[in-house]
């Protein structure tokens, strides 16, 4: 009995606030929209018993899907959250890993300060770290102040409601979740294997490409998945830095809920994002799943 | 030891500055006279005072916060059970869609786990406020708990609680006396990590909240996206020295511990 409850109050909580929902979202996203509370039919009907239950699912169909191909607005966000997902992940990469690998390096002393240091803007609030970066790229902000008075443009820049804003917003607030992986892979490394690379004649260069870049390639894998994944239904950041210039598909999905109240072309927004991120989400899954393999 | 070369330091200096100089930045600025944020005008701490006698802040601060205290000590009590399930219990009927239901909102865009909820919370006819928000942030709070609860679970030795068993504990007394210390440290982990979660989540909030309660992080998207104003770079501040605190006395925490079980175990095996 008690086993009983150990399980079903759990499993019952994540069934009505995770599974139905969701089977909610897919079932609105079949509907059509209409000018009514709430602003879709057909609404179910369990008074019409079986025949009620009959014509409810004949009424849906795939017409909001169709929508979303035939409108580009919603395939050039898809293609535009894409794009900017996938170059932030590499641009949060290149950025990630020389701190990751300096971390490493560094002596053992300083190393709990270190880590201290990268979880501490993961605990600060999303939101501020987003809206630090308003006052630095803005066009009368620091970064254009500071480039100004050192003579390097003579015109201030526009970056803050570009794509670039866009980018180093993600960087900024997903380095944690590359850096940590990667310091993990390469704080397990054995130091000797790169010793034996040099000894053996291999530049130092060398022997970073091709000893300590392959055997660290677990973490560079899970920290380019943890940021690409939420990078890519990201809302607060092209609606921040972004302006009106920046499609994203998280923010178009909030657009038609919220400005044009459409409840079943933002199902079925919802429905192709999760198709899409499907895909990554099993890679991750099976890397995950490997390095647990390759560790015991 | 290991030496740095100029590349690594380099590349510390070069990374810890970016993370941190947008923070001390806003930090600098909330002390400063002029309205004009990018713009230097003097020393004052007149805008923590404006904050403090805004009434619409001030409601919405304690909302967030009795919002994250119910939501995440719900979803201690559930993930851990979660956790003490997925790893104790064995083979029951639905196990895989338990598990998936646990790992699926961990990477589930918070778009669309906002806009279920609320397509939930309307389909049943409940009204929107403080409860629908501490259920929606429960409910994504909870697989976070039973991630960092179970990673501990894993590695915990099983013989220990058999042990209790054999020497006569009911099971919940086992639990209670042998696992629930064991496994306290990842517990109260689980709940910071609920509990920051919830007062930092802007995007489930807005969709889960009504007109009746609306939390800090949805009045500060809507004060900032007019633009960037010393009043919100005052609270920031705020907000960043309460975290600082927090992680930095964390870290100290464990570190004396860390020192003082090394002592332990060196006597120990001094007195063998």
């Amino acid at each position: 009995m008690r086993r009983f409850l150990l399980i079903a109050i759990p499993y019952a909580w994540l069934l009505a606030l995770f599974l139905v929902p969701f089977v909610i979202v897919l079932k609105i996203s079949l509907s059509d929209t209409a000018l009514a509370i709430p602003p879709y039919t057909p609404t179910l009907d369990f008074a019409g018993g079986w025949a009620g239950l009959k014509s409810f699912f004949a009424d849906l169909d795939l017409e909001n899907f169709v929508w979303l191909t035939q409108d580009d607005l919603y395939w050039k966000a898809y293609l535009s959250s894409l794009t900017i997902a996938l170059i932030s992940t590499v641009l949060t990469l290149m950025v990630g890993y020389p701190i990751a690998y300096g971390m490493a390096r560094a002596p053992e002393e300083w190393r709990a300060t270190l880590m201290m240091l990268i979880i501490l803007p993961f605990w600060t609030s999303f939101l501020i770290r987003v809206y630090s970066w308003i006052g630095i790229l803005s066009q009368e902000g620091f970064l254009n102040q500071f480039l100004l008075w050192t003579g390097l443009i003579s015109e201030p820049l526009i970056i803050l409601n570009t794509k670039i804003a866009v980018y180093i917003g993600i960087v900024y607030t997903y380095l944690p979740f590359m850096i940590l992986p990667i310091y993990a892979a390469l704080d397990r490394l054995d130091e000797s294997l790169i010793e034996a690379a040099e000894d053996l004649g291999c530049s130092r260069l060398s022997a970073f490409w091709l000893v300590t870049v392959p055997l660290s390639k677990n973490g560079i894998v899970a920290g380019c998945f943890l940021v690409f994944i939420p990078a890519l239904g990201e809302f607060v950041i092209p609606s921040l830095l972004g302006g009106s210039g920046t499609l994203m598909i998280g923010k178009v999905l909030w657009e038609e809920f919220f400005s044009n109240r459409d409840w079943p072309v933002a199902s079925a927004v919802a429905i192709v994002l999760l198709l899409i991120l499907v895909v990554p989400i099993m890679l991750f899954q099976r890397n995950q799943q490997k390095q647990a393999e390759a560790e015991q | 030891m290991r030496r740095l070369s100029w590349f690594n330091t380099v590349s510390l200096t070069l990374g810890f500055a970016f993370l941190y100089i947008p923070m001390v930045i806003l930090i600098i600025y909330s002390f400063n006279e002029s309205k004009l944020v990018t713009v230097w005008a003097g020393f004052s701490t007149k805008w923590y005072g404006e904050l403090l006698q805004d009434e619409a802040f001030l409601s919405a601060a304690w909302v967030t916060l009795k919002v994250a205290v119910m939501s995440s000590t719900i979803a201690t009590v559930l993930g851990t059970m979660a956790a003490y399930v997925m790893v104790r219990s064995g083979r029951f009927l639905g196990r895989t869609l338990f598990s998936g239901m646990i790992y699926a909102p961990l990477v589930m865009p918070e778009v669309i786990t906002g806009l279920s909820l609320l397509l939930l919370f309307i389909g049943i006819g409940l009204d929107r406020g403080v409860f629908t928000i501490v259920l929606a942030h429960t409910t994504f709070a909870m697989c976070y708990v039973s991630v960092v609860v179970s990673s501990r679970l894993v590695t915990f030795d099983k013989s220990l609680e058999e042990a209790a068993l054999d020497l006569g504990c009911t099971p919940a007394e086992a639990f209670r006396l042998v696992t629930l210390p064991i496994i306290a440290p990842a517990v109260i982990s689980g709940w910071l990590l609920a509990f920051t979660l919830s007062l930092d989540d802007l995007v489930i909030a807005s969709f889960t909240s009504g007109p009746s309660a609306t939390t800090l992080p949805i009045k500060i998207f809507s004060a900032v996206r007019l633009g960037v104003s010393p009043e919100i770079n005052a609270l920031s501040t705020v907000m960043i020295g309460i975290v600082a605190i927090g992680v930095i006395t964390a870290s100290l925490v464990t570190k004396t511990q860390k020192v003082r079980q090394q002592r332990d175990e060196q006597e120990a095996a001094r007195a063998q």
